[in-house]
């Protein structure tokens, strides 16, 4: 199918994307890599009356180093992300996840900023940032603001963004030598996560000193395992204390039951899926 | 609203509706009809194009988005009525049955060789992860992009037709 009739604008500054976003009001969206958007409207499930194109706002794309941080541009696709080598050194746990996500032709248009604005409780990419205390960078009419990971995620398909606002750009604090592994369920090539679990630790002298474990699909939002978190740090980095503190994924959720998979069997993958995350991240 | 494209190495100008797909516009604005719509859902690959080198569904891009753009097709990789090296080893290996996702495939390979030169089996089967074959061929698909490798090192991708001559001295010259 095709999409409904649109009007079309391709501003080449973010002042300019707003001031569009704003003057054409509810019916208008912004368009990154349409890679989520594009199918949606083939299959008129949406019909926006106007398209603002953010492929054109080249400050909105590259990654740089900002002393403790690594900063992204909403519109740096997967593709850029996934060979950065800042990204591999700095931010593993995002380059891993990223991997995973979709195939290489849906990797060389989507971009960061549009599949976190598209707040799809399975993404892959949400729960990594979450874990690694993101923050994202908005603007509006008004200026901008800076909004943590996890007050960006409000629901299903719902985030802190107004109707006037972009993503700019995320700042991620730097996980340097930390241990990373993201772990995704699902069961056919180039599938959504049915479950999956990101997952970095700091290891000091073989104690695990800090650890970050983010849920993808546990629940309308990504989730911090925080019970799980608890109970690896000060603990020596093994398979008995990752065992142990895996039991404690799912304490807390209620995720969706839907085709793929009911409560409980997503709330088992979550240990199962934690386990191996740990386990692989930690090299135990 | 006025784009211009280079399609297969031709600018091409044209006054397109912003809700134009690229694919369509291929195909039915400049009769390309090479690349082929199997979805709509952007799952199954047949529609994949190069733009500016790098392997995209076409049916997930606008034509407005192309604007400016490289694009290639499979229409744009024979030379002289000679086949480039991957489409040689799909023939050869029998890489189709209906052929439906062939095209696809063909611009994946070429995307995937550009980046791993000489892919294992596993490198190969995600690289391709992004394209269906409702036949179901993909034993010999995944050979034909091996054996197109061996064919075209070192590279492919944009330095395709370079390397297409080479390796056609080289095969000449045995
Ligand atoms: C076949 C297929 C398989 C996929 N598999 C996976 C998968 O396994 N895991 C996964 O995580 N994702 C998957 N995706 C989605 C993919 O990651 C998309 O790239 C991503 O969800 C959307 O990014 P985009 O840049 O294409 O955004 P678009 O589709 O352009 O936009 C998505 C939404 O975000 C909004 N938006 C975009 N950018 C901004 C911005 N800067 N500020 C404010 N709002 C914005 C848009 O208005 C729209 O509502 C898949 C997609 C396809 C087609
Ligand atoms: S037609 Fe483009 S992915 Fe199926
Ligand atoms: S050969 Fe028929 S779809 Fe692949």
């Amino acid at each position: 199918m095709i999409p409904a009739p649109f009007d079309y604008v391709a501003p080449t500054t973010v002042d300019d994307a707003v001031r569009a976003l704003a003057d054409a009001g509810e019916d208008a969206k912004v368009i990154a890599g349409g890679q989520s958007l594009l199918p949606v409207l083939r299959m008129r499930l949406a019909a926006p009356t106007k398209l603002i194109d953010l492929g054109r706002v080249a400050e909105l794309r590259g990654i740089r180093e900002e002393g403790g941080h690594v900063v992204i541009g909403a519109m740096t696709t997967h593709y850029e992300i996934q060979r950065d080598p800042v990204v591999d050194t700095h931010l593993r746990l995002l380059r891993l996840a990223t991997d995973t996500v979709a195939d290489p032709q849906v990797r060389h248009r989507g971009t960061l900023g549009g599949a976190l604005a598209h707040a799809d409780p399975a993404g892959d990419l949400a729960a990594p940032v979450l874990a690694m205390d993101a923050e994202f960078v908005l603007c509006g009419m008004d200026g901008r603001r800076t909004v943590p990971a996890a007050e960006f995620f409000v629901d299903y398909f719902t985030t802190a963004l107004r109707p006037d606002e972009i993503v700019v750009e995320v700042r991620l604090p730097k996980l340097t030598g930390w241990h990373a592994h993201y772990e995704k369920f699902n069961r056919v090539a180039q599938a959504w996560s049915i479950v999956g679990v990101a997952a970095c630790l700091r290891v000091d002298g073989g104690v695990i000193a800090e650890a970050r474990v983010g849920l993808t699909n546990m629940g309308s939002v990504p989730l911090r395992a925080t019970e799980v978190e608890a109970a690896l740090v000060g603990h020596p980095a093994t398979a008995a204390t990752v065992r142990a503190a895996a039991a404690h994924a799912a304490e807390g959720t209620s995720p969706a039951a839907d085709g793929n998979a009911d409560r409980e069997y997503r709330q088992h993958l979550a240990r199962v899926l934690t386990d191996r995350a740990l386990t692989a991240a930690a090299g135990v | 609203m006025r784009i211009t494209v280079s399609v297969d190495g031709t600018a091409y100008t044209d006054d397109v509706e912003p809700r134009l797909l690229l694919v369509h516009y291929l195909r039915d604005k400049l009769g390309k009809v090479g690349t082929v719509v199997g979805c709509d859902t952007s799952n199954c690959g047949a529609c994949t194009v190069h733009v500016d080198g790098h392997s995209v569904k076409s049916c997930s891009m606008l034509a407005v988005q192309a604007d400016g753009r490289e694009v290639t097709t499979i229409e744009g990789l024979a030379r002289d009525g000679k086949l480039h090296p991957v489409q040689q080893a799909f023939h050869d290996n029998h890489a189709l049955q209906c052929g439906f996702c062939t095209p696809g495939m063909i611009m994946q390979a070429i995307d995937l060789l550009a980046d791993h030169p000489d892919p294992d089996e596993e490198t190969v089967r995600s690289g391709m992860e992004g394209n269906l074959c409702r036949c179901t061929g993909y034993q010999n698909i995944v050979r034909a992009v091996r054996d197109a490798a061996g064919r075209m090192r070192p590279g492919a991708g944009p330095e395709a037709e370079r390397v297409e001559q080479r390796s056609a001295q080289l095969s000449g010259g045995e």
